[in-house]
Order: C-alpha cells, then sequence, then structure tokens
C-alpha cells in the first residue's frame, strides 16, 4: 500500500496543517492571558518579591562605609585589626562627617550593639583634630571602645550587604558579640509568643468553624429546596456583608453594657458590678472570627454533601451498620474533599487576619498581622516587618502546599 | 424533615438534638446582624438597648442618627461614599474585563501550564491581605500613586481578579464550544462571535464575579489603609476610624445601610445563579 500524504486544501500535508492550526490556538489562548498575568505579575508578584528583597537588604550601611569593610575583609576578627582598618575607618568618618550623614549609621551600629551612638558622635566631633599616621591609636585614644573587640567585631558583621538579623529577630533569636545566634533576654521574647497564638487562633477557629459547619451543611445538603433555600440565606447573607459591619455587631453583642453581658446577669451566673470582659481579649477574637469565617467552612462542605447521593447511606444501613457506622464508614469519608477544601480556606484567611483581631482582640488578642501592621505604620521598621510578612507568607504557602501534596485541590480519595 | 411513625425513640431524641444544634448555629450566624439594626434608631447616644425600647416605645426610637449620617457637620460618610463608589466602580471594570478575558484563554484546551498560570493568578486570594497591602504600598510609593485613586484602584483590581477567573472559568466549564465553532462557520469574526455568542451565555458568570469584585474593592480596608491619604478615604475605613475610637449610633446607622445593600447583592447573586444553572442545563 501507498504511504501517500493526506492533503488538505492549501496543498499543506494534514499534518502540518493541523500542527499550524493547534499553535494558533495556543498563541490566542496564550494572548488572551497574558493582560491579567503581566498585571499581576508586575503590580503584585514583583513588588512581593522586591518585599522578600527589603527584609533582608543591609546595603545602606555598607554603601556608607564602604573602605573600611573592605579593608575589613581580611580581617580574621580573633585579636583587634591593623592600621590599615583604622585608616580607612577615618577616610570614611571624616567622608559622612563632611556630608553630615553620619546619623543614619549611628542607629544601624546601635542595633548591633549599643553604644555605637556614643562612640560614633564622640569620634566624629573630634575627627578633624587626627593626624596623619598611627589612626589605630589616635582612635583608641578618642574612645577606648575602639580598641575593645566587641566594638569591632560589632562593626565587621554590620558589613555584610545581606542579613538575615530581622528574620532571627521575629523568632526571638540574635547575634552576640560573638556572631553566635542566641536567645533575647527572657523579657524580650514576644515574638514566639505571638506566633504561637496566632496558629492557636487559626487551628481552634478552624475547629470550631468545622463542628459548627458540619450539620448545617449537612441539614441544608439533605433538607428539601424551598426550606434549604430560605436557611441558605443565613449563611450567605453573612458571606456577603461587609466585615466591618460584622465586627462592629460582635463589639455591640460583647460590650461590658452588651446584650450577652445583661443575659449572663440576668441568669445569674455573674453579678451585675461584675461583669465579665468578654472583648479586647482572646475569647472575642475566638467568637468574632469564628462567625465571620464560619460561611468559608459551610459552602465547601455543603457543595460536597449536595453531591452524595441518600441511596449511599441507605446501603449502608440496609447493610447491616447502625446509622452511626453507616455514617462513619460511608457518608463522612465522602465529605472529607468539602472538609479539606473548608479548613484549608478558613485556616488560611485566619492565619493572616487583622482587622477583627484589631478591634475587638485588645492586647491578649492580637495577632502577627497587627504586628506586621505596627511596624509598618507606628515603628517603621519596615524591614522587620517585611521580614515578618515574609515568613508569614511562607508559612501559609507551606500549608497550601502541603494539603495539595496530601489530598490534592480536586480529586481526593479515601480508603 | 417528619420522621416515620416506626423510628425507634432514641433516633427521634437525637433527631430533635439534631435539629436543635443546626437552629442554634442558624441563630449564630445571622443573629448579630439583627443587633445592628435597632440600635442604629435609638434615640440616646448609647448603644445598648433601654427599657424604653425593649418596651417598644415609639419615642425610643428616631432617626437621628440618620440624619446625622447624611447632614451631619463635619461627617467623612459623603466624601467616604463618593470615593468607595468611585473605586469599587473603576476596580469592578477592571477586574472584570481583565478576568473574564484571561478566563477565556484558561478554559481553552491549547493553554499550557494552565494549573501553574491559575494558581498564579488566584495567588491574591490566597496570600494574607496585610502581606499583599505591604508589597503592592512599597510597589505605589516608588511609582508615586500612593494617597491616589488610581493606585487604591489598580490594588484592588489585583484583590478582585481571582473571584472573576474562578466564576468565569466555572461557567465556561459547560460551555459548548461548537456554538462558537457554528458562528465562524457562518462567517462572524472572532470579535462578533464573542460579542453576539458567548458572552450573553457566560453573562451570568461574568456578573456574579464583577459582584464578587465590587463587594472585594467596596468592603476593602486592609490595604487601602496602607494606600489611602486624606482624600481617598472610604467607607471601611471610616468604619474602621470610628469603630476603633467607640461605637457611635452613626456607624450603627452606616452598618445598617451596608447590610441592605449586601441583602440586594445576594438577592441579584442567588438570581444569577439560578439562570446560569438554567442556562448551562444543569437540572436539580
Amino acid at each position: 500500500m501507498s504511504t501517500e500524504k493526506i492533503l488538505s486544501s492549501d496543498g499543506l500535508p494534514l499534518e502540518v496543517s493541523l500542527r499550524k492550526a493547534e499553535r494558533r490556538n495556543k498563541i490566542k489562548a496564550l494572548l488572551l492571558v497574558a493582560p491579567l498575568f503581566f498585571f499581576i505579575l508586575i503590580i503584585y508578584v514583583f513588588p512581593i518579591g522586591e518585599m522578600l528583597f527589603r527584609s533582608i537588604d543591609d546595603r545602606k550601611i555598607t554603601g556608607m562605609l564602604p573602605k573600611t569593610f573592605k579593608t575589613m575583609e581580611n580581617w580574621d576578627a580573633k585579636e583587634l585589626p591593623g592600621e590599615p582598618v583604622y585608616a580607612a575607618l577615618y577616610e570614611d568618618l571624616s567622608y559622612l562627617k563632611e556630608t553630615k550623614t553620619y546619623g543614619k549609621i549611628i542607629a544601624r551600629l546601635n542595633y548591633e550593639k549599643s553604644g555605637f551612638s556614643s562612640l560614633i558622635k564622640k569620634t566624629v566631633r573630634k575627627i578633624n583634630k587626627f593626624e596623619e599616621g598611627n589612626y589605630k591609636e589616635q582612635f583608641i585614644e578618642v574612645h577606648k571602645k575602639w580598641g575593645q573587640m566587641a566594638y569591632m567585631g560589632a562593626l565587621k558583621r554590620a558589613a555584610p550587604k545581606w542579613t538575615f538579623a530581622k528574620y532571627l529577630k521575629g523568632v526571638d533569636l540574635k547575634y552576640d558579640p560573638e556572631g553566635e545566634i542566641v536567645q533575647v533576654p527572657e523579657d524580650r521574647r514576644i515574638h514566639k509568643i505571638l506566633w504561637m497564638r496566632t496558629l492557636n487562633v487559626a487551628l481552634w477557629v478552624t475547629i470550631f468553624c468545622f463542628v459548627l459547619a458540619y450539620p448545617i451543611a449537612h441539614l441544608l445538603a439533605t433538607l428539601p429546596m424551598k426550606y434549604s433555600n430560605l436557611l441558605m440565606i443565613c449563611v450567605l447573607l453573612p458571606f456577603w456583608t461587609s466585615l466591618l459591619v460584622r465586627t462592629s455587631s460582635w463589639m455591640v453583642l460583647l460590650q461590658q453594657q452588651g446584650p450577652i453581658n445583661d443575659l449572663i446577669v440576668m441568669l445569674g451566673i455573674a453579678s451585675d458590678d461584675n461583669r465579665p470582659e468578654l472583648m479586647y481579649n482572646v475569647i472575642g477574637t475566638f467568637v468574632a472570627m469564628t462567625q465571620i469565617l464560619l460561611p468559608f467552612m459551610v459552602l465547601p462542605i455543603y457543595s460536597v454533601m449536595k453531591t452524595i447521593s441518600p441511596s449511599l447511606m441507605r446501603a449502608g444501613k440496609s447493610l447491616g451498620g447502625t446509622p452511626l457506622v453507616a455514617f462513619y464508614k460511608v457518608y463522612f469519608p465522602l465529605t472529607v474533599p468539602g472538609i479539606g477544601a473548608g479548613c484549608l480556606l478558613v485556616f488560611i484567611l485566619s492565619i493572616g487576619y487583622y482587622i477583627t483581631p484589631a478591634l475587638v482582640g485588645g492586647a491578649s488578642g492580637t495577632l502577627i498581622s497587627n504586628t506586621i501592621a505596627y511596624h509598618m505604620k507606628s515603628s517603621l521598621d519596615w524591614a522587620f516587618a517585611s521580614a515578618l510578612g515574609a515568613m508569614l507568607l511562607i508559612g501559609v504557602l507551606t500549608v497550601y502546599w502541603i494539603y495539595n501534596k496530601l489530598v490534592g485541590i480536586d480529586n481526593i480519595k479515601l480508603g | 424533615m417528619s420522621l416515620p411513625n416506626y423510628t425507634p425513640l432514641h433516633y427521634k431524641i437525637w433527631h430533635y438534638t439534631y435539629l436543635t444544634i443546626c437552629g442554634l448555629v442558624f441563630f449564630f450566624l445571622i443573629a448579630p446582624l439583627f443587633v445592628i439594626l435597632p440600635l442604629s434608631f435609638n434615640a440616646e447616644q448609647y448603644i445598648h438597648f433601654s427599657a424604653k425600647m425593649i418596651a417598644l416605645d415609639p419615642e425610643a426610637f428616631s432617626l437621628r442618627w440618620y440624619q446625622d449620617m447624611i447632614w451631619g457637620t463635619k461627617n467623612p460618610w459623603g466624601l467616604a461614599a463618593k470615593n468607595s463608589i468611585i473605586i469599587a466602580f473603576f476596580a469592578t471594570i477592571g477586574s472584570t474585563i481583565l478576568g473574564t478575558v484571561a478566563a477565556l484563554g484558561l478554559s481553552s484546551r491549547h493553554m499550557p501550564y494552565k494549573a501553574a498560570v491559575m494558581a498564579l493568578l488566584i495567588s491574591p486570594m490566597i496570600v494574607p491581605l496585610i502581606i499583599s497591602g505591604t508589597a503592592i504600598f512599597f510597589f505605589m510609593a516608588k511609582v508615586g500613586l500612593s494617597a491616589t485613586h488610581t493606585g487604591i484602584i489598580l490594588a484592588h483590581i489585583i484583590l478582585g481578579t481571582p473571584f472573576v477567573v474562578i466564576t468565569v472559568t466555572a461557567t465556561l466549564s459547560g460551555f459548548d464550544h461548537s456554538v462558537t465553532r457554528a458562528a465562524a462557520s457562518l462567517g462572524s469574526n472572532p470579535v462578533n462571535t464573542f460579542m453576539k455568542i458567548t458572552l450573553p451565555l457566560i453573562l451570568p458568570g461574568v456578573i456574579s464575579g464583577a459582584l464578587f469584585a465590587f463587594v472585594t474593592s467596596f468592603d476593602e480596608v486592609v490595604v487601602v489603609l496602607f494606600l489611602a491619604g486624606l482624600d481617598n478615604t472610604t467607607i471601611p475605613i471610616q468604619m474602621w476610624v470610628g469603630l476603633r475610637e467607640q461605637l457611635s449610633p452613626t456607624i450603627m446607622a452606616v452598618a445598617t445601610c451596608l447590610i441592605i445593600m449586601s441583602t440586594l447583592i445576594l438577592l441579584t447573586a442567588e438570581l444569577l445563579r439560578r439562570r446560569s444553572e438554567r442556562l448551562r442545563g444543569i437540572n436539580r
């Protein structure tokens, strides 16, 4: 049999013609996606990348003491450096004094080792009187700290362009004068508590939401349409309502003179002049976040339950299972995809929650997001805010990734 | 959900316990919203139920806080409402166009790296808002768009597109592509086919995506907190500022208006969802 090529209408072999058409379709699809893709890349993904960059960026000081750091490269930091380092330091500091920019390095160096502030200020004041040659002795004469390893070592540690110091600070660690990583003093270990609280709140809110959502999702999925549509509004109305409206309604409910406290007093659980604090602590954060995030748990579970045929439960029962066994062996495993999606959504949303904890959380109910906002807006330590943000981002993406690996986003099978 | 007569007693007890639990959860979900309504009509300046209010004394109710919201001296709500509407309007248009076009490409079976691209496009929904806010703030400051409407609108387009992409892709998953091929074979150009055939069919998905984008922008406060200057204040920002100081009846009045708005949006979204399911031939 001859293997004559089949030709399409334009005279090309069918194979080539088809490939051409496929390529055209591919390009068409790519062109449609391209605008949004580049929009998100430029205004969203790159800025997040830049934020990560900012969290390790320490080039400001590197640029201000360039000669000192260059000569320090050859210094092993075991004993005091030699004359060249001090000579370079003299040149750098003279230049900084001339341009009146030495203030900027003070804060940075003081962060590395306290005491640099007075040291630099005093040295800069006297630097014009320095004579040429023998700078090391002159420096130590101005201030004896220039002859101490603790200070010279700290100076060398500030040299690299990149630093992970902000990340260490985010988990209550720091570099000690010898350059080892150590814990910060006990009374300053605040960030670990914050991370633990954030995880704790996210975990418990997810659990509460699941426990509350499962029965009502089941009811919604099994009720006849005309009733379930009405009840669905109870889930959807909070879902569509402004977050601030819902938070303010919790502020009304939980305040000291609010309806819930009135009820507690009426039932005689607490006396009128001893009303419990339900808000501005972690209780407020828990209750309000659970109610606000509940629809995000109900909807995915509901949509999975909707697809489960009721005959499966009947079959389970007819094969001798009690309703409990039938539920546990048949129904529950089928709902796992919905539970997974709901838990993932609620956990990810609550781990980065900001508004509600800030309004009803008080001091003991604030989460990591609130700290990031504080460093962005009040302390203006943007590098630290970026580092905390990066750690949170890594956490969220890890949860997402693990979930995707373990159960898969759309096809989840169990048992 | 009535039970047959032969149901054993302990099942009956379990069944009614279950219904009670469900009732309590529904109450927990919806009741907090309804606390706000009566308080916004409070005649006094306090945010709790006075004895007169509980007795339904007409004197205990008034519209003064609505008056204060609209005509009050030095009140920020007028400007905030104007800004919120402008920002949400343009952000919705932007997200809807970009999201719908991208969804059309993503639904094509010729699209390479579909999963990865989709993951990137919906990432603004996964990443905590505080991180998005921080990152976008640095960017807008660098390009000189901080404290401008444009900057906020661009940020809100980013936050709104994932919803449009998701809803439109879902609508397109049941889309019969032979109708567009039929149009093409009858001599219609691609733009004409899209406007006359595809768009009307996927319109419910597009509109519900647009509603999501609108609500996202209208309700968004974290990113705006970073980007807004004094001239760009929005309703959520004003509520946030007000709530940090103290609860005021005027805020209750604003909240009531927002609840009414969200009820209307909910009804629209539900109608659209049903229409879309009917159009796609999903029978329930």
